[in-house]
């Protein structure tokens, strides 16, 4: 339950920095696993690799690079939080130009596509 | 106000931990009322039996922190029109703290954490030494005074989710009092500052919620000194390897 005390970006930014983080460490042990039957069982790995051209996997394949992608940010953005000194106004600054240059990166990803 | 006098629905924790339970009170509304004002009102008019504390009422001593509809605040600067949810108010101890009875906490934990942390003056000079000049334009008096203001009120410490997980965790305001000792060009024993703040439940354990800084009711930053002390005993960990 988010409590009162909660209800501010910050905490909310831990939340799913967290919670993505808990959600690739469930799904990494059965990356490794099936990236293992490649060299252990090879036609049990085809057969997993077929049943993965599923619809709804393709869908769970979007979640997953989703976790990936906050999680990452989430920990740059920890990074530059904890270990570049700057003052607020610096990291307003900052925050600005990087989502401003998503904007514009995402426009011209979005037309190439 | 009209002449017809409205009331609000006061809950207040009454007891201790185990065995409290929030009781009700009906409390006339007025003109530029404090939390402390109803708290007050209570005591004086429904119930002398609730014990609370507060001395300065001026936002000045950091006696009189509560839990005031689940978000820790300084109650005698804090408007009842600012944070009352429909007619609804809920007063509450401060969280993280052991509950001596209603609305007093026991603040030894809290303090004796501030010494854990090393946060006291380690004289460089004694008494027949001239006295140092320092130069409040520096950049070390300038970090250092970001956290002079703090007034051991235990909002921070009540809004921190670390120290919930963590008993041994020393809290946002025993840190931003060590970074301010390590910022201050008079202290003798820096070191003895990062290894206090380094340890089990140093400013490691610190997850960024940012709650100490969000809540602090005189606006200091917390979080940014513990950042501060992050990088300061990091920095001297790779130092003493080498």
């Amino acid at each position: 339950m988010i409590r009162p005390h909660r209800a501010h970006a910050l905490w909310y930014a831990f939340l799913l920095h967290r919670l993505s983080g808990l959600g690739l460490a469930v799904f990494l042990p059965a990356h490794f696993y099936v990236l293992s039957m490649a060299l252990t069982q090879p036609d049990r790995l085809d057969r997993f690799l077929s049943w993965s051209e599923q619809p709804i996997v393709k869908l769970a394949e979007f979640g997953l690079v989703f976790l990936l992608a906050v999680h990452v940010f989430g920990g740059l953005r920890l990074m530059a939080l904890e270990w570049l000194p700057w003052s607020a106004s610096q990291k307003t600054l900052a925050a600005g130009s990087v989502a401003g240059a998503f904007l514009i990166s995402t426009t011209f990803f979005l037309q190439a596509v | 106000m009209s002449s017809k006098q409205e009331s609000m629905d006061v809950s207040v924790w009454r007891g201790d931990e185990q065995s409290g339970r929030f009781e009700h009170f009906e409390v006339p509304a007025q003109e530029s009322q404090t939390i402390l004002d109803v708290v007050s009102w209570i005591q004086q008019h429904q119930d002398p039996t609730l014990s609370y504390r507060y001395a300065c009422r001026v936002g000045m001593c950091g006696s009189c922190a509560m839990m005031v509809n689940g978000v820790p605040r300084w109650t005698c600067r804090t408007h009842v029109k600012k944070v009352l949810d429909g007619n609804r108010l809920e007063v509450a101890p401060l969280r993280n703290l052991p509950v001596i009875k209603d609305l007093a906490t026991d603040m030894d934990p809290f303090f004796d954490k501030w010494v854990a942390a090393e946060g006291m003056h380690h004289p460089s000079k004694t008494r027949d030494d001239p006295i140092e000049t320092i130069n409040p334009e520096s950049a070390d008096r300038q970090v250092a005074n970001a956290g002079i203001e703090c007034i051991n009120c235990s909002v921070c410490y009540a809004a921190c989710d670390t120290v919930s997980g963590n008993p041994d965790y020393l809290g946002p305001a025993a840190l931003q009092r060590a970074w301010t000792v390590y910022n201050d060009a008079k202290d003798a024993d820096k070191q003895l500052v990062l290894d206090a703040v380094s340890g089990r439940g140093g400013c490691h354990n610190c997850h960024s919620q940012g709650s100490c800084t969000m809540h602090c009711p005189n606006e200091l930053n917390p979080l940014d000194a513990i950042a501060g002390l992050k990088r300061a005993s990091a920095a001297s960990f790779f130092k003493r390897r080498r």
